[in-house]
């Protein structure tokens, strides 16, 4: 046990592990983070488990498994675990074994053996196996036997659910070193790229999954984030998407076939149709249409079909504004406008999908990016987002001793002071009304922090007077013409008024000037010369400003000491 | 972080501006949220180091570059930073056996740690400085003696077999053992765990068991001192043979050196395994531990044997305190059987006496009931029937019953009540069985 314990001898790895879906994820020598495709070559790993006379398939082995052997089929348990049968939607596995109530936990009645007799197998245990054949697969790619990693988990997950899913992970022999958010994840795996620039921002990581969608407003500050807002949906996710083609070509297919009855009334009908449309599902976010094809469907009858990502954006399209909307009302829960958001990064398996990422396009300013491979080249793929980050995150921490990332780890950490209102400068006219404001450090910075600003200077030189002050965030709305009450865009009916009235409007972001923290003046500034001015504000709320001609010797100190000054002097 | 750039200019300085020391505090901070931070990222934990430990910003961006710097020192240095002795560099190549190939090497901080990697670079680093060709173009001579020096270290060491043959009678490596004076200033552990992982690199077992320290359990202690006691070592002394003269000179020379090698490196061996085992013999014998668990153990006796005697004596105490208890029993039931036998006697007394008042009362009641007689004088003969029969119930009935009679007779005077009472004792009796129908006729 020792040697396991021992962060010298960890492999540790990241696994995302979902509801539908996992995947593992390594960090090799020159920091880059690398997804591993498990024994079938698939870097996705359904998160399923199939028994076949007492052997043990996983992965896609297993998600083939749910036409021909669904009762000793396992699915969609990662929400189960460590909560009580009365908590839980079994909706999901209506398809596969069907979760019951034992010992106030939950677990699945299957035959894992090879004996011809039902076995209880809780939930834990199915996660522990579950987790053993990932751990096993990433040992096998490796080379070396895996003992640790970072799991990643959705930002509602309870301490029970934690506790539960850190036991069946040590059964599997996995050293748990920490579970991340998953939403914090995807937005590291975006900032350990190579080229990302360390910007102050706020995003917005939009998950679009199989059985629900988690979205979280994430404020970024010098590479800590600080979540702002989060919400959970379990009517908008890949499911019901899949639904929108099952209706679709059950239709098609009743059309051609009105014989053969309905296949959406049969089970393994209903079962082969879900598995073809996913597969469709997915081959439409990558080609303009895609064929539909399911051998003895129903009543013995073969049904060959197509259809086009037009055609399939249009049935979906209720879905996806209504994802649009879900990402809207999270801005708005945070008390944001969506002009503060600067970044969406798209996640979840169904963010392949080219609308779901112009739905969102659509319902934000232009000034936003949206992270997705169809609207950015750059975009890392978005299924593999969270386990990247965990395998980053990984790295990173492997070294400790789990003592030590227990400490940081510790609320006496992570709970820290944030500013309410962004500081910042005044330039061109030390007047209040007239002076535009520029910010230094946005709100929601965590304290204590440290940052600093060039700034320009008139262009003769000379004195300069410097002004602190807090920055009020306003958004001004200019109406062009009267008639913009008309709605140009033919937009689906699905679109509130209010959309579009947005549309309409001009909306910016200046700043409004607060409360006035301190000035200081710098005389004699050369030509063309340029000030530097450095904030340091404490946990405690002291600021401690310098500033200094760029290259000039000397400056201004000052301290203003936890909200009351008390000492000035030259620095 | 960048820093931010604002290309806006400040404004100027307004006339009559003035401040001490050019700063003045015009207002403060609005109140702080506090919120989660997630913990996750290197800015993170960038963040956490320096909460943990209390630094600011330039603290912890001094410290790390510092934590930083001596890293690189630590990847870079190594083997090539060893500085060469002038001595070693005049050096023979014939001489090999009796050079140092790891400082040959200037790997000797390592010694028979060092793997074949970093042999392996640092022969590729000798290499480049030494070789022949440099030292001709550099306008030296044509000696490429030391060059030759490397090559053999090389081929020793890069041979498994050869360089355990060397590392067998590497000295160097070896670490003296602590006298007893020194060991005794409290650095036992610390002076005898180098000689002992000096010597453990002999050992075919591997891993090879530490020496722990003063908190070590007895199994592990008894565990180290075990295998050492049953060292397996693959120390071999051949590398210190004679060199053996070509065969084809003198047969019988060539054999008589060979034998002499096997004696030498048997006889070294023997010497080995002699000297270690005196090694663990002292450190055995300084080792406060087994002290510790011998007085332990002598104390666990000792306790059990205090505890069997305390049990002894106990025993002894309630085995005496219950005969004093019989004992007590005995006599206060001697004395209580005693007390009750005085008791009955006077009570028996006190019975007879009242009996015999009672027999009078109730002869006197026959007298006063006219002897049963109805009416008149009663005639002699009425008169001994009846006390006849009267003395008859009195012999028949006991002391209670006839206590019993003499109550019921008391204060009675009509002689047909005295006569009832008669008549229903004799009933009475009758029916108990005690007296025959018609047996008191004048009561009949």
């Amino acid at each position: 046990m020792s040697a396991e314990n021992d962060p010298a001898q960890r492999v540790a790895i990241g696994i995302s592990f979902g509801n539908s879906y996992s995947s593992i994820a390594f960090t090799t020598g020159d920091g880059k983070a690398e997804v591993i495709a498990n024994e079938d070559g698939d870097r996705q790993i359904p998160s399923i488990l199939s028994y076949v006379s007492g052997e043990e398939l996983h992965g896609g082995q297993a998600k083939s498994q749910l036409l021909r052997n669904s009762k000793n089929t396992v699915a969609y348990f990662r929400d189960f675990l460590g909560q009580e049968f009365k908590s839980i939607d079994p909706s999901p596995c209506h398809q596969s074994a069907h979760p019951v109530d034992h010992e106030s936990s939950i677990a699945f009645k299957i035959q894992d053996t090879e004996e011809d007799k039902e076995n209880t197998v809780t939930v834990s245990e199915v996660t522990t196996r579950h987790l053993k054949r990932l751990r096993n697969s990433a040992s096998d790619y490796l080379g070396k036997s895996v003992n640790a990693a970072v799991i990643t988990v959705p930002t509602n997950f309870a301490e029970a659910q934690k506790t539960a899913l850190n036991k069946a992970a040590k059964e599997a022999g996995i050293e748990v070193l920490q579970f991340i958010n998953e939403p914090v994840a995807a937005v590291l795996a975006y900032d350990a790229r190579p080229d990302a620039k360390l910007a102050d921002k706020i995003l917005v990581v939009a998950d679009l999954g199989g059985t629900r969608s988690d979205i979280a407003v994430v404020a970024s500050r010098g590479g800590i984030y600080t979540f702002l807002a989060t919400i959970h949906d379990y009517e908008v996710s890949g499911f019901v998407l899949d639904q929108v083609l099952i209706d679709h070509f059950a239709k098609e297919f009743l059309k051609k076939h009105k014989s053969a009855g309905d296949p959406r009334e049969n089970d393994r009908s209903l079962a082969k149709l879900k598995l073809e449309c996913e597969a469709v599902k997915k081959a439409l976010s990558i080609g303009t249409s895609a064929n539909f094809s399911v051998e003895s469907l129903a009543g013995g009858v073969d049904f060959t079909s197509t259809v086009n990502r037009s055609r399939y954006d249009l049935l979906a399209n209720k879905h996806f504004t209504a994802f649009a909307r879900l990402v809207t009302h999270a801005v708005e829960k945070a008390q944001l406008d969506p002009l503060d958001i600067s970044e969406i990064i798209l996640a979840g398996g169904n963010s392949h999908t080219p609308k779901a990422a112009s739905a969102l396009a659509y319902a934000f300013p232009e000034s936003t990016t949206v992270l997705a491979p169809s609207t950015s080249p750059t975009a890392i793929n978005p299924s593999e987002l969270s386990v990247r980050g965990a395998a980053i995150q990984a790295s990173l921490i492997q070294e400790f001793e789990l003592e030590d990332i227990e400490q940081s780890t510790h609320p006496m950490v992570t709970v820290t002071p944030h500013l309410s209102h962004a500081v910042g400068v005044l330039c061109i006219s030390a007047d209040e009304s007239s002076g535009i404001f520029n910010p230094i450090i946005d709100a929601e910075t965590p304290l204590p922090v440290r940052r600093t600003a060039i700034i320009a200077t008139p262009r003769e030189g000379g004195d300069v007077l410097i002004k602190l002050a807090e920055g009020l965030r306003h958004i001004k709305i200019t109406k062009p013409e009267p008639k913009a009450k008309t709605e140009k865009e033919p937009s689906s009916d699905d679109d509130s008024d209010e959309d579009s009235e947005e549309e309409e409007e001009r909306r910016e972001k200046t700043w409004k000037v607060g409360t006035v923290l301190s000035e200081a003046a710098l005389k004699g500034i050369k030509k063309g010369g340029k000030v530097e001015v450095q904030i340091n504000i404490s946990a405690d709320l002291a600021v401690n400003a310098i500033f200094r001609e760029v290259g000039g010797k000397g400056g201004v100190r000052g301290i203003l000491q936890g909200g009351k000054t008390t000492q000035n002097g030259s620095a | 972080m960048t820093s931010v750039q604002i290309n806006l200019p400040l404004p100027v300085l307004p006339q009559g501006w003035a401040g001490e020391k050019d700063f003045k505090s015009v207002g403060q901070l609005s109140q702080a949220n506090d919120r989660n931070i997630e913990p996750v990222g290197p800015h993170f934990l960038a963040h956490a180091r320096r909460k943990r430990h209390k630094r600011t910003f330039s603290e912890d961006d001094r410290i790390q570059a510092q934590a930083n710097v001596k890293k690189v020192e630590d990847d870079d240095a190594g083997e090539i930073s060893e500085p060469e002795d002038p001595l070693m560099l005049q050096r023979e190549a014939k001489d090999w056996k009796g050079q140092d190939h790891y400082a040959v090497l200037g790997i000797s901080r390592y010694r028979w740690k060092a793997t074949e990697d970093q042999i392996k670079r640092a022969h590729r680093k000798k290499v480049l400085k030494h070789h022949p060709d440099k030292k001709a173009a550099a306008g030296g001579t044509e000696d490429d003696q030391f060059f030759k020096c490397i090559q053999k270290a090389t081929e020793v060491l890069s041979d498994p077999v050869k360089r355990r043959q060397f590392d067998s009678v590497d000295e160097a490596a070896d670490v003296e053992p602590p006298s007893k004076k020194e060991a005794q200033k409290g650095n036992f552990y610390k002076l005898w765990g180098k000689v002992f992982e000096a010597e453990g690199r002999f050992s075919k077992k591997q891993p090879v068991p530490k020496l722990g320290n003063e908190k070590s359990s007895k199994p592990e202690v008894e565990n180290f001192y075990n295998f050492w006691y049953d060292f397996d070592s693959w120390r071999t002394f051949e590398y210190l043979d004679e060199d053996v003269p070509d065969d084809n000179e003198n047969r019988d020379q060539k054999r008589h050196v060979e034998r002499k090698n096997q004696n030498a490196r048997r006889k070294k061996k023997t010497e080995d395994t002699a000297r270690l085992r005196k090694l663990v013999d002292d450190c055995l014998g300084t080792d406060e531990r087994i002290k510790l668990f011998r007085q332990q153990e002598h104390a666990q006796k000792n306790k059990r044997r205090f505890e069997k005697e305390a049990e002894q004596k106990r025993l002894a105490e309630e085995a005496t305190k219950a005969k004093e208890e019989q004992a007590k029993l005995t006599a206060e039931k001697e004395a209580a059987e005693k007390a009750e036998k005085a008791e009955g006697k006077k009570a028996k007394e006190a019975a007879k006496n009242a009996a015999k008042k009672n027999k009078r009362v109730v002869r006197a009641a026959v007298k006063e009931a006219n002897y049963f007689h109805s009416g008149g004088d009663a005639p002699a003969a009425q008169i001994d029937s009846a006390l006849n029969d009267v003395d008859l119930i009195i012999t028949k009935i006991d002391n209670e019953e006839l206590a019993a009679l003499t109550s019921k007779l008391n204060g009675k005077k009509g002689a047909g009540d005295i006569t009832a009472i008669f008549k229903d004792e004799a009933k009475r009796l009758v029916g108990a069985g005690k007296l025959k129908e018609g047996e008191t006729k004048s009561l009949a």
